[in-house]
């Protein structure tokens, strides 16, 4: 395009495993031509058609929409969830973030949670789970009465479409030193808990979406923000907050427990 | 092959209260003895998922992705239409269906858009009631707003994320459903086969894409929720996965494809910028209300645009098109750019790119103003280019977006198949040859929550609760087929790889059938599409095994498929010798340069019939019939 294009030398040190019960090691490829104007996982398609040229197997990620709204991608890149661009997917990373003579380090989540499938590829089915613990409002189709009798605030709205724009990627998981889901949990349950129809089932859902997360093997909060400072559509820990909040007044006022 | 569409008779405001009052039941402690299989959860899948185990269904719903909340109707930016009326500014369920009739060129069936366009409330209703967190006024009521194509206001969104935030209500009501027992959800699956039985639909054999176990499903009916498929083009705005593998196993079983060469362009993605591009962003239509369009003067013109005098460049939309200028609709605007970059007046490193410049915007209201408006978008495109877009102007490109065509349904949704429903973007049933802005959303969420889970009790009521087993014969044959095909896969001792193939044929489509197609062209295609199948058979490698996660396979499967229906696709646009929405072919336009319909001879859907591997299919027809509405001519002069 009309800045600046360039090529740049990189050295990838991306981890393969293959599978669960295999070791896992990190291969160190050299990419000598890098064009800045790539995406991340453009570059990782070239290394793959690469390596598959030389008759070895590509390196296995995850990915689909390529526009930073599925959730499907996610790699750990030098340490840090999604990589250095803050506020961003790993798809919406583009190499010019990167300098010549680089080491790029590529893993996957790591997260006692999250089985490792393959290279990058984790099971973030868990999260799956936690949603169908509580994360809905039971509203059968067909059954819904006209949408505009309950009026909502509008910052209310605008709350809870802050908490609702999660992608479920598992960057906060990945973060996490305790590898806790509390911020993609927090962002449900504030999601639904803002909104007057998600009020009769409140109590219940954060009890239950809480419960869950621990079972599946997630950790708890210690407050470290690690999650909000890499979570791709900037979801603040306030949703932690007003879950701690939901989950308390359940425990006091609810006969569920 | 007789194409019955079934809608029935009578006046249309009666048509689906009479058909809903006509359809047999199933009753209700019946209804878990039948199983219902779902192939995708996107919008349609989903709803359809939730809605059918709410009812009592057995339902078994697979996605290829690892969670059914990513499908790339995620991705929807826009909104949703509905005919609410809540701003009081003339819309009616008659206007959404008469836009919808119209922006569709006349080529979509009376009834469905009407069924369509009456439910249309009910899922803004629903949604609401599930927790989508649309866009409110201060007072708290939902907020609308004006999409291309319609002169009211009847868009309902959640900011920039419309089909986010409906995509997770739908998975959230899937995930109720899952967790009370009544939907078994198996993802990371890939469908490899449509079962048959006695000609009915009565199962799938999937791949499970971790382990590469073949797995054995049998159901009362099959759904296919699996999208569309504009990755024909390889590079498009879909999602990566997002492929025709599903619809063209259930074409080669027998079910017949319409309006392939119905396919949309988007006038405003972030053009192409190098060989190893995966995929094409898009930036939202209102771009063009404050941006002016240009290219410079001179072919070949490589001075950076600062440095193009004003005399120097041609704002070719308002030249040709004095009235609408950079307004013109997203096919004419497509076209257009695609004539400049095609003479050689495209910039950019690759030529095809023309510019959208805020220059002039910036200068009347401002830069806050636009960062107002567009501010988003900008930091978008910034942050994919690197380039500053309030200092320099914007570089654009048409690409692929959606497409109108998909397996033929009738009024339920069934296709020539008995026992195969087909629903979302897969069919071609309600957008005719073009789709209007925010009715995507609308349609895939129609199909899943309100239609579907009323007519496939029709079908459902007439047979007994399938219990065959899956040792049958029938799933043997399937799985037999698919073991021997992983294998030739496999063991293809050729050089290129399945990406290498997707690429050259996007660029065959892209050429020749694209946004503007012409005789010589699309044979020019045939050709070059049998040459590529052949290399493809002869030159293909695929690394790695079938036993574990291996997307290269996926792949290899997936080019395979899309080879085989860019044929199908390209033959339709050749047997259709008019112009009508997205469908351009350059023989057949007005003096203006606008698409020339042919009522006299074209008035129809027409639909393919598999006829072998080495054979061409078989063209049908279904008359469209027109009683509401008066058929004319389009123009945005």
């Amino acid at each position: 395009m009309t800045a600046e294009t360039g090529t740049i030398h990189i050295s990838l040190k991306v981890w393969r495993q293959n599978g669960p019960r295999d070791r896992g090691r990190f291969q160190t490829i050299d990419v000598p031509d890098v064009e800045t104007h790539m995406s991340f996982l453009e570059m990782l398609d070239v290394v793959n058609e690469r390596l598959a040229a030389d008759g070895d197997v590509p390196i296995e990620f995850d990915n689909d929409c390529r526009e930073g709204i599925c959730g499907m991608c996610g790699a750990v890149v030098n340490g840090i969830a999604h990589g250095p661009k803050r506020a961003a997917t790993l798809c919406q990373l583009h190499m010019r973030t990167f300098r010549d003579g680089d080491t790029v380090v590529v893993e996957p989540w790591r997260a006692r949670a999250f089985r490792l499938v393959k290279d990058l590829v984790v099971d973030r089915s868990p999260l799956d789970r936690i949603m169908e613990a509580g994360g809905y409002i039971s509203v059968n189709t067909g059954s819904a009465i006209e949408a505009n009798t309950i009026p909502m605030p509008q910052k209310n709205a605008d709350l809870a479409m802050d908490a609702a724009a999660c992608i479920g990627c598992g960057a906060c998981v990945a973060a996490c030193p305790n590898a806790s889901a509390m911020l993609f949990v927090g962002a449900k349950v504030s999601h639904l808990a803002l909104l007057p129809q998600g009020r009769p089932e409140a109590a219940q859902r954060a009890l239950a979406m809480e419960r869950t997360m621990g079972d599946l093997g997630f950790g708890n909060c210690s407050n470290e923000r690690e999650c909000e400072a890499v979570c791709p559509k900037e979801i603040k820990i306030t949703n932690i907050a007003r879950l701690n909040r939901e989950f308390i007044k359940a425990g006091f006022c609810s006969s569920r427990t | 092959m007789e194409l019955a569409g079934r809608a029935p008779d009578g006046p249309l405001q009666d048509k689906w209260d009479r058909h809903r009052f006509e359809l047999k039941l199933v009753n209700p402690a019946n209804k878990r003895k039948y199983r219902i299989i779902v192939v995708g959860t996107g919008l349609a899948g989903g709803s359809a998922s939730a809605s059918l185990a709410e009812l009592g269904y057995d339902v078994q719903t697979f996605c290829l992705q690892d969670s059914p909340r990513r499908a790339h109707s995620i991705a929807a930016q826009g909104g949703i239409n509905a005919a609410k009326n809540y701003p009081n500014d003339g819309d009616s369920i008659w206007r959404l269906f008469y836009d919808t009739v119209k922006g569709g060129d006349y080529r979509s069936r009376e009834a469905n858009v009407y069924r369509l366009a009456q439910v249309s409330n009910h899922i803004i209703d629903h949604c609401v009631a599930q927790g989508v967190p649309f866009a409110r006024e201060y007072g708290g009521l939902l907020a609308n707003r004006s999409f291309g194509g319609a002169q009211v206001s009847r868009t309902f969104y959640a900011r920039g994320q419309t089909g986010q935030q409906l995509l997770l209500g739908a998975y959230s009501a899937l995930c109720r459903q899952v967790a009370a027992g009544k939907i078994r959800m198996f993802p990371r699956r890939e469908m490899m086969a449509l079962v048959l039985d006695d000609d009915r639909a009565v199962g799938i054999v999937t791949r499970n894409l971790i382990n590469g176990d073949l797995e054995r499903h049998e159901a009362d009916a099959v759904v296919l929720a699996t999208g569309g498929y504009g990755n024909v083009f390889f590079l498009s705005t879909n999602a990566m996965s997002s492929n025709v593998s599903a619809a063209l196993m259930a074409y080669r079983k027998g079910a017949v494809f319409a309006n392939p060469c119905f396919s949309q362009i988007h006038p405003t993605c972030i053009p192409h910028h190098g060989e190893y591009q995966s995929k094409l962003t898009l930036m939202s239509e209102s771009l063009r209300n404050d941006g002016r369009v240009w290219v410079p003067k001179k072919a070949g013109d490589h001075r950076s645009p600062k440095d193009i005098p004003e005399a120097e460049r041609d704002y070719y939309l308002e030249r040709r098109y004095p009235s609408f200028g950079n307004l013109v609709p997203r096919d004419v605007a497509s076209r257009a750019a695609k004539a400049v970059c095609d003479a050689g007046y495209g910039v950019g490193p690759t030529g095809y790119a023309v510019y959208l410049d805020f220059a002039d915007a910036i200068q009347r209201d401002g830069k806050e103003v636009i960062r107002r408006k567009y501010g988003n978008l900008f930091d978008m495109y910034r942050n994919i280019v690197d380039d500053d877009p309030y200092e320099m102007p914007m570089m654009i490109y048409p690409a692929s977006h959606y497409t109108m065509g998909g397996l033929w349904v009738d009024y339920n949704l069934m296709s020539t198949i008995p026992g195969l429903f087909v629903i979302g973007e897969a069919n071609f049933s309600d957008h005719g040859a073009n789709r209007l802005g925010a009715s995507a959303l609308m349609q895939g969420l129609a199909d899943g929550y309100f239609v579907l889970p009323y007519t496939i009790s029709g079908y459902l009521a007439g047979k007994a609760p399938q219990n065959s087993g899956t040792d049958q014969p029938a799933f043997d044959t399937a799985v037999k087929e698919v073991e021997e095909e992983i294998r030739t896969l496999l063991s293809a001792a050729g050089k290129r790889s399945p990406d290498s193939f997707h690429r050259e044929l996007g660029r065959i489509m892209w050429d020749h059938c694209g946004m503007a197609r012409n005789k010589a062209g699309l044979e020019k295609a045939l050709g070059l599409i049998e040459g590529l199948r052949e290399e493809y058979r002869s030159n293909l490698r695929v690394p790695g095994s079938d036993r574990d996660l291996n997307q290269s396979l996926q792949k290899a499967f997936r080019v395979g498929d899309f080879l085989d229906f860019a044929q199908v696709m390209t033959l339709d646009a050749l047997e259709r010798n008019e112009s009508c929405g997205g469908h351009f072919r350059e023989e057949f336009q007005t003096e203006e340069g606008e698409a020339k319909r042919d009522d006299e001879r074209f008035c129809h859907v027409t639909a393919w019939e598999y006829q072998g591997d080495k054979a061409l299919p078989r063209s049908h027809v279904e008359p469209l019939v027109f009683e509401n509405v008066k058929l004319a001519q389009r123009s945005y002069k």
